[in-house]
């Protein structure tokens, strides 16, 4: 066991995790630890745009940016958080461009900017130019800016490690610690994946930025290794988890593949159409058509399919239409995208529609912090020196359903806030001792995955979870296909616990993180499907066909799911009877559901009609 | 997808191309156990789709075959640079390489990318590359005080640089220049790209520092043009024409 100390951790090196190192290492030492290299990161693969009401080439603020993000999450937002994003947009995206990021350029030079799904001028009147872009690579570009940045900062990175634990003080999973006690956390435990060494590092402040958790579905437009692990070691540290029942399906994902093909396609004057050729999103959102924002078109796509007006031999994809498009605006605005279809499916977007379905996308949930980026432990208190930032939290700025191109506006915004908040606690804390032996869970936890008898394949075990978060828990869901998928994730526990790993030896053993890996998926689905089963509402990204309306007298609550030992009381902070009181027993734990307020300010939910 | 659904998998792709049997043939390097620091071939026989690539046919191995063999991958789609390997004999990404377009008929061979030096089966140690990618100053440089809003480029000084700005890092291209074989210390053409993406970036001042570091000897002279590696670039990047404008901007911009 190797150890470290340095004032500030951040674990993650996508764009959340990078914009936090570049505030943090000015002011505190600090080291960033990532499972992949950093210019690996999801980050990396986003396409359409970073929205900022700069207003470079219409009439746009950043009011009219805070009430779209609103009424795109369906009022599930915390406004002050929505508010604070929005204003703080403009200046995330010129520190981009000053780090050098080769934004597409308007006739005069400034920052170019397009139509995206929600965005709207004027409180819904029609769609806004509001996403900066560089073709469909902006997320390319923010990661390779930001890395640049790092290297030109000289930020420390400990590439290809594997955080595998969080250390806190007290033990919130099996400890009853009251309310408004202090909890600290320590540090992290680290697994080198080239050696196999344990790296435990004490830090005084640590930020969480591991990004999504789109491998719980099978058809994802996520990266192999999305696999919810800052989540998942939240979650059993006994920190909550918010809101995971909101999970974005995006609309266009190359058929069959999930491969995402950005809305920026629609942005740009693609079309949707059916079988019969037929622009449906005139009949679901009369207004903004196919710019509706993702929930309702990727609903709107699968009840096509399933009323038998799907396109292709087995009627089950809807067809992505650019084919009216000059070929050169194509390439200019969306190269990358037209190379995919080609690629992976042969066809020619010039000529040829495209087959899309929805593909999981993106976790409106996961740890709660508040606006400074500190995470919470119940619905107020915080954890000392603990911060989270990007896709792994949960703010919330996108409620119930994310708006395009505010995600990689939040990793920014969020993930400077996180970065200088761990910095400036890191400079008045001081390190506290680490446990006699704090890399023994994870140790023992290795030892017993690699000495396991033969038994049964990771890979099996990981495709049945994915197969059925698919079938039960995807656009449409009720309580019996969730009551389905939770069954199945109890057998497939059972199974993991006997499942082997083939690669025995201490060296890049990619198949023992994978089984690991697989036991964070098996957490997030399971939280995933609990509290999509305790919501009996429908609400942007949660869809339950057995209540389909939006019901804001008992459902106006963020989800808080705590993972608790079977002896400990059934009622978490925030329980309201009969609406957030759920608790699932599991072997040797239980899921207790609570609630959070949702923060609004100056905007009364309304219907949210497009 | 309807909310209770009989089979996940009623994709389109096994109806509509069908399927067939491949032998994949995969370097392999265990640098641990009885046999360790010796490479050998494994061969697998693996059931394949149309829409199936490379990655896909390593991850079947991986997954229902033989759990140790190790490759880096990530995003699946052409775009974290994780997966550049050697298929029949050329730098290609793995999961951009489409099995039906590569000859099935005929075993198809992975090995890692060369010149790197191997940490177990397809993973090579990539820190020489990055670092040499981080010696040539990758970012940009200015004088002066920031301005408070952006930067002013046109759309032309922009589209200047823009082939260099695609590069994923995924070391194709340095790992099929024969002359970064023979010599490690070559700074390679990853590197060179990633300088002229600033170079002929209107907003950079740094291109004198950056001339000064590739007119070294195991610089951009050492290029001998062979074009390998604008054959390897997945993103499809003019790797030796960035190179050549490189040398052009040495002998013009005077030193
Ligand atoms: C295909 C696609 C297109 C998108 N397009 C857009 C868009 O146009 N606009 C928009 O706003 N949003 C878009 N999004 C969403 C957005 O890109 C992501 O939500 C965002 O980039 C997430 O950033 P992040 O920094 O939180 O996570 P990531 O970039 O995913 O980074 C996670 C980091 O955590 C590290 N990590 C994970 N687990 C561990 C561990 N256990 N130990 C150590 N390190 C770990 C990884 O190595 C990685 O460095 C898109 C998403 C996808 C998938
Ligand atoms: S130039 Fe092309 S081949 Fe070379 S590292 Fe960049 S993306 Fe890879
Ligand atoms: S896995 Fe990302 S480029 Fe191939």
């Amino acid at each position: 066991m190797i150890t470290h100390q340095y004032d500030v951790v951040i674990v993650g090196a996508g764009g959340a995790g990078m914009r936090a190192a570049l505030e943090s290492s000015k002011e505190a030492r600090t080291a960033v630890i990532s499972k992949l290299y950093p210019t690996r990161s999801h980050t990396g693969a986003a396409q359409g745009g970073m929205c900022a009401s700069l207003a470079n080439v219409e009439e746009d603020n950043w009011e009219w940016h805070t009430f779209d993000t609103i009424k795109g999450g369906d009022y599930l937002v915390d406004q002050d958080a929505a508010e604070i994003m929005a204003k703080e947009a403009i200046d995330a995206v010129f520190d981009l461009e000053r780090m050098g990021l080769p934004f597409n350029r308007t006739p005069e030079g400034k920052i170019d900017q397009r139509r995206f799904g929600g965005h709207t001028r004027n409180h819904g009147e029609a769609a806004v130019r509001r996403a900066c872009y560089a073709a469909d690579r902006t997320g390319h570009m923010i990661l390779q800016t930001l890395y640049q940045n790092c290297v030109k900062q000289d930020v420390e990175f400990f590439n290809e490690f594997y955080v595998l634990d969080l250390i806190t003080d007290r033990d919130l999973a099996t400890e009853d610690v009251e309310e408004g006690a202090e909890v600290n956390a320590t540090g992290v435990v680290a697994y080198d994946l080239a050696t196999g060494e344990i790296h435990v590092f004490q830090a005084k402040a640590i930020v969480f930025a591991t990004g999504g958790a789109g491998k719980i579905f099978k058809t994802t437009s996520n990266a192999h290794t999305l696999t919810g692990d800052g989540m998942a070691l939240a979650y059993r540290r006994g920190l909550p988890l918010e809101d995971m029942e909101f999970f974005q399906f995006h609309p266009t994902g190359l058929a069959g593949l999930g491969i995402l093909l950005s809305e920026a396609a629609r942005g740009e004057g693609g079309i949707l159409r059916n079988a019969d050729g037929e622009r449906f999103m005139e009949r679901y959102a009369p207004t903004i058509k196919d710019l509706a924002p993702r929930d309702i078109v990727a609903r709107s796509m699968a009840n096509e399919v399933r009323e038998g007006r799907g396109a292709g031999p087995n009627k089950d994809y809807v067809l992505l239409d650019l084919t009216h498009l000059e070929p050169a605006h194509i390439d200019a605005k969306l190269p990358d995208i037209t190379e995919f279809a080609r690629t992976y499916l042969g066809i020619e977007p010039y000529t040829e529609p495209v087959p899309v379905y929805p593909t999981a996308h993106y976790a409106m949930g996961g740890v709660p912090t508040n606006v400074a980026g500190e995470v919470l432990r119940n619905g107020h208190d915080v954890v000392k020196g603990l911060y989270a930032a990007g896709e792994v939290a949960c703010v919330s700025v996108h409620g119930s359903n994310r708006l395009g191109t505010n995600s990689l506006l939040d990793i920014n915004v969020f993930g400077k806030r996180s970065g200088r908040s761990a910095a400036a606690y890191a400079k008045t804390a001081s390190f506290i001792d680490l446990p006699e032996n704090p890399a023994a869970a994870v140790e023992a936890q290795l030892t017993e995955l690699r000495e396991r008898p033969d038994g049964e394949r990771i890979a099996d075990i990981r495709r049945a979870l994915q197969e059925t978060m698919d079938a039960n828990a995807q656009v449409f869901r009720t309580g019996e296909s969730l009551n389905q998928a939770l069954s199945d994730i109890r057998e497939l526990r059972k199974r993991y616990q006997n499942a082997s790993v083939q690669d025995k030896g201490k060296m890049f053993n990619t198949d023992l993180l994978e089984a690991v890996e697989l036991g964070f998926l098996l957490d997030i689905a399971e939280v995933t499907v609990v509290g999509a089963l305790n919501r009996k509402e429908s609400r942007g990204g949660h869809y339950r066909e057995d209540y389909p309306q939006r019901d804001d007298a008992h459902y106006m609550q963020h989800t808080m799911a705590y993972r608790r030992p079977t002896a400990a009381a059934d009622e978490a902070d925030g329980h309201i009877a009969g609406y957030f009181d759920h608790v699932e027993e599991f072997d040797g734990y239980k899921v207790v559901l609570g609630s959070k307020t949702v923060t609004q300010t100056r905007y009364e939910p309304m219907e949210r009609k497009y | 997808m309807t909310a209770v659904m009989e089979k996940a998998d009623a994709q389109p792709k096994a109806g509509e191309i069908p399927s067939f049997d491949v032998t994949i043939k995969v370097r392999r390097f265990n640098p641990e156990g009885d046999a360790a620091g010796e490479s050998h071939w494994d061969e697998f026989r693996i059931t394949a789709y149309g829409t199936d690539r490379v990655l896909d046919a390593l991850h079947k191995i991986k997954w229902e075959h033989d759990g140790s063999l190790t490759f880096r991958r990530s995003c699946a789609h052409g775009v974290c640079g994780s997966d550049a390997m050697r298929i029949n004999g050329r730098n290609r990404l793995a999961c951009k390489t489409l099995l039906k377009d590569i000859n099935p008929q005929r075993p198809i061979t992975v090995e890692p990318i060369k010149g790197l030096p191997v940490v177990k089966d397809l993973v090579v140690d990539m820190e020489p590359f990055f670092a040499s990618y981080r010696e040539i100053m990758p970012f940009l440089i200015t004088k002066g005080n920031e301005p408070t809003k952006e930067r002013i480029q046109s759309a032309e000084q922009r589209e200047r640089f823009d082939d260099t700005t695609k590069c994923i890092l995924c070391a194709a291209c340095t790992s099929s220049c024969p002359v970064f074989w023979t010599d490690g210390q070559y700074f390679g053409p990853a590197a060179i790209v990633n300088a002229h993406r600033f170079i002929f970036d209107s907003r950079d001042e740094g291109a004198q520092q950056r001339l000064e570091i590739l007119n070294d000897k195991e610089g951009v002279w050492r290029c001998r043009t062979t074009f390998n590696c604008t054959e390897a670039c997945p993103r499809g990047i003019e790797v030796t024409k960035a190179i050549q404008e490189v040398k052009r901007a040495m002998i013009t911009r005077a030193f």
